[in-house]
């Protein structure tokens, strides 16, 4: 066993791990994080992302033990208190989902896309997300609800509320 | 799939890597960014007794130049690689193919030296190495040493580096030439069915030399030397086009799910013109 120290969501967990352990599996597992989840065993479709250290990475490659000392930033530490991430309120109001299962991986790719890029191009939209795969929606939306999040973050804080 | 049990010690110097190497025995093996090892742990096609990460080697990461070739740590990630502003400037080739890498998400993660050192024919950064005449230094029990392109890829998914040894860092001559890569493949963060990396001196519009490597047309990165030799004095895209054909001469391309031998062989030569075109302006 090993044990690691890592910040989620802002708050510092501290926990044995064996090294065979994957990042995902320690969030869901061992602390709680289920809005991470899995979705492929090849590291393709993206459902896994969070951020470490702020940028994206799929927690599903990254082993538990990789990550002590860091910090990670999954969905559900996005919104600040009852004041959803404008990323958040976009895939809302563009309905950038149907089922849901991509969207917390679609989420966090996407802050990560436009804290790189704040005023992408559609083109960039889809190759930032080339990362994450979604069954439901044939993408359209969730370009349409990067734009509008890409919109929301230009114009201030104050219009990410519910 | 969960990976089998293994033992996981992380290391700051490279002594303590070969030390951690050697230690562990005939079953430790590296880990770097983990983007190929891990998906490979998952499926349990490799089930090593203990993992070095070498993460955390201050001499592994980042890029510095050094006289007259810029010097990148083996342990630097794709993104830190493509965004370097020493490899954009002195060896733009690397950074063209390590953008066409897997996706954002791995980029941050996954690395320049692991993805040399894994060697997957199929992999975008072995044949801009080539291209770009790079060299690798390779730290083990006996020492260091330093290995050309030409001699570092061996075989499928095996290079120079021996299992006691780690790539600290690869080198490569500041380059200025005109150069692209050009990746064949048919959807998102796909693997190439075929690359072609180029970089091209012209002057006056005329191809002085030309430098080629392919990716995914043999059980290694290969460089076309046929084609680099037919492109001396091209100076007209019909000129490009003739010495692309000779693309596939010397290659030993497989046939998979993705595409046959013969439509490989048919892709290198259209790849390698758009590649030589694009790099020279011509
Ligand atoms: C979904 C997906 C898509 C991908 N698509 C592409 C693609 O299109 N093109 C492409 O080129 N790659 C692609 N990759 C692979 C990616 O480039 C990996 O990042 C890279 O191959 C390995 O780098 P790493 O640092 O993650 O190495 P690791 O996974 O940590 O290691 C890989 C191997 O190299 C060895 N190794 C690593 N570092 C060293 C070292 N310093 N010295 C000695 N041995 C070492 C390890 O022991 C291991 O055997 C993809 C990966 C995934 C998961
Ligand atoms: S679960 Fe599919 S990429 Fe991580
Ligand atoms: S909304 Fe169902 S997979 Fe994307």
């Amino acid at each position: 066993m090993a044990h690691i120290t890592v910040t989620v969501d802002g708050t510092s967990y501290k926990g044995e791990v064996e090294p065979r352990k994957l990042l995902v599996h320690w969030l869901r597992e061992d602390i709680g994080r289920v809005g991470t989840v899995v979705g492929c065993d090849t590291s393709n479709c993206g459902a896994c992302t969070v951020l470490l250290n702020g940028r994206s990475v799929k927690s599903c490659s990254v082993l538990a033990v990789q990550a002590d000392g860091s910090e990670v930033t999954t969905i559900q530490g996005l919104s600040d208190g009852n004041e959803w991430h404008p990323v958040q309120t976009a895939f809302k109001e563009c309905h950038g989902l149907q089922c849901g299962y991509c969207t917390p991986g679609m989420v966090m790719a996407t802050v990560d896309l436009l804290s790189e890029n704040p005023t992408p191009s559609e083109q960039e939209i889809r190759e930032g997300l080339e990362g994450n795969l979604c069954r439901c929606t044939g993408y359209h939306n969730i370009v349409k609800s990067v734009s509008y999040a890409a919109d929301l973050m230009s114009a201030g804080p104050t219009k990410g509320a519910k | 799939m969960i990976p089998v049990e293994f033992d996981y010690v992380k290391v700051t110097t490279i002594d303590q890597a070969i030390a951690a190497l050697k230690a562990g025995g005939e079953d430790s093996k590296i880990i770097s960014g983990g983007q190929s090892l891990v998906p490979v742990l998952r499926l349990r096609m490799a089930e090593p007794s203990v993992l070095v990460d070498c993460g955390a080697i201050d001499e592994m990461l980042g890029v510095r130049e050094d006289g007259g070739s810029i010097t990148i740590g083996a342990a630097t990630t794709h993104h830190a690689v493509m965004s370097n502003p020493l490899v954009q400037k002195h060896a733009l080739l690397l950074a063209q193919a390590t953008a066409t890498v897997a996706d954002p998400a791995i980029r941050h993660r996954g690395t320049t030296g692991g993805a040399l050192a894994h060697a997957d024919p199929a992999g975008d950064v072995p044949a801009a190495a080539l291209a770009l005449d790079a060299s690798f230094t390779i730290a083990g029990p006996g020492g260091r040493r330093t290995v050309a392109a030409k001699d570092f890829f061996l075989d499928y998914f095996t290079t120079a580096v021996g299992p006691d040894e780690i790539l600290v860092s690869f080198s490569i001559p500041k380059c200025d030439w005109g150069s692209h890569y050009a990746k064949f493949n048919r959807t998102a963060q796909a693997w190439a069915i075929v690359g072609v990396a180029a970089v091209v001196n012209v002057e006056g519009g005329v191809i002085k030399e030309a430098r080629i490597g392919l990716t995914n047309m043999a059980p290694t990165a290969v460089r076309a030397s046929t084609v680099e030799a037919a492109l001396v004095g091209a100076s007209s895209a019909a000129d490009i086009t003739a010495a692309a054909m000779h693309a596939a001469d010397g290659t030993r391309a497989t046939s998979d799910l993705h595409a046959k031998a013969d439509y490989r062989e048919h892709l290198a030569r259209v790849i390698t013109a758009r590649a030589v075109r694009a790099a020279s302006g011509i």
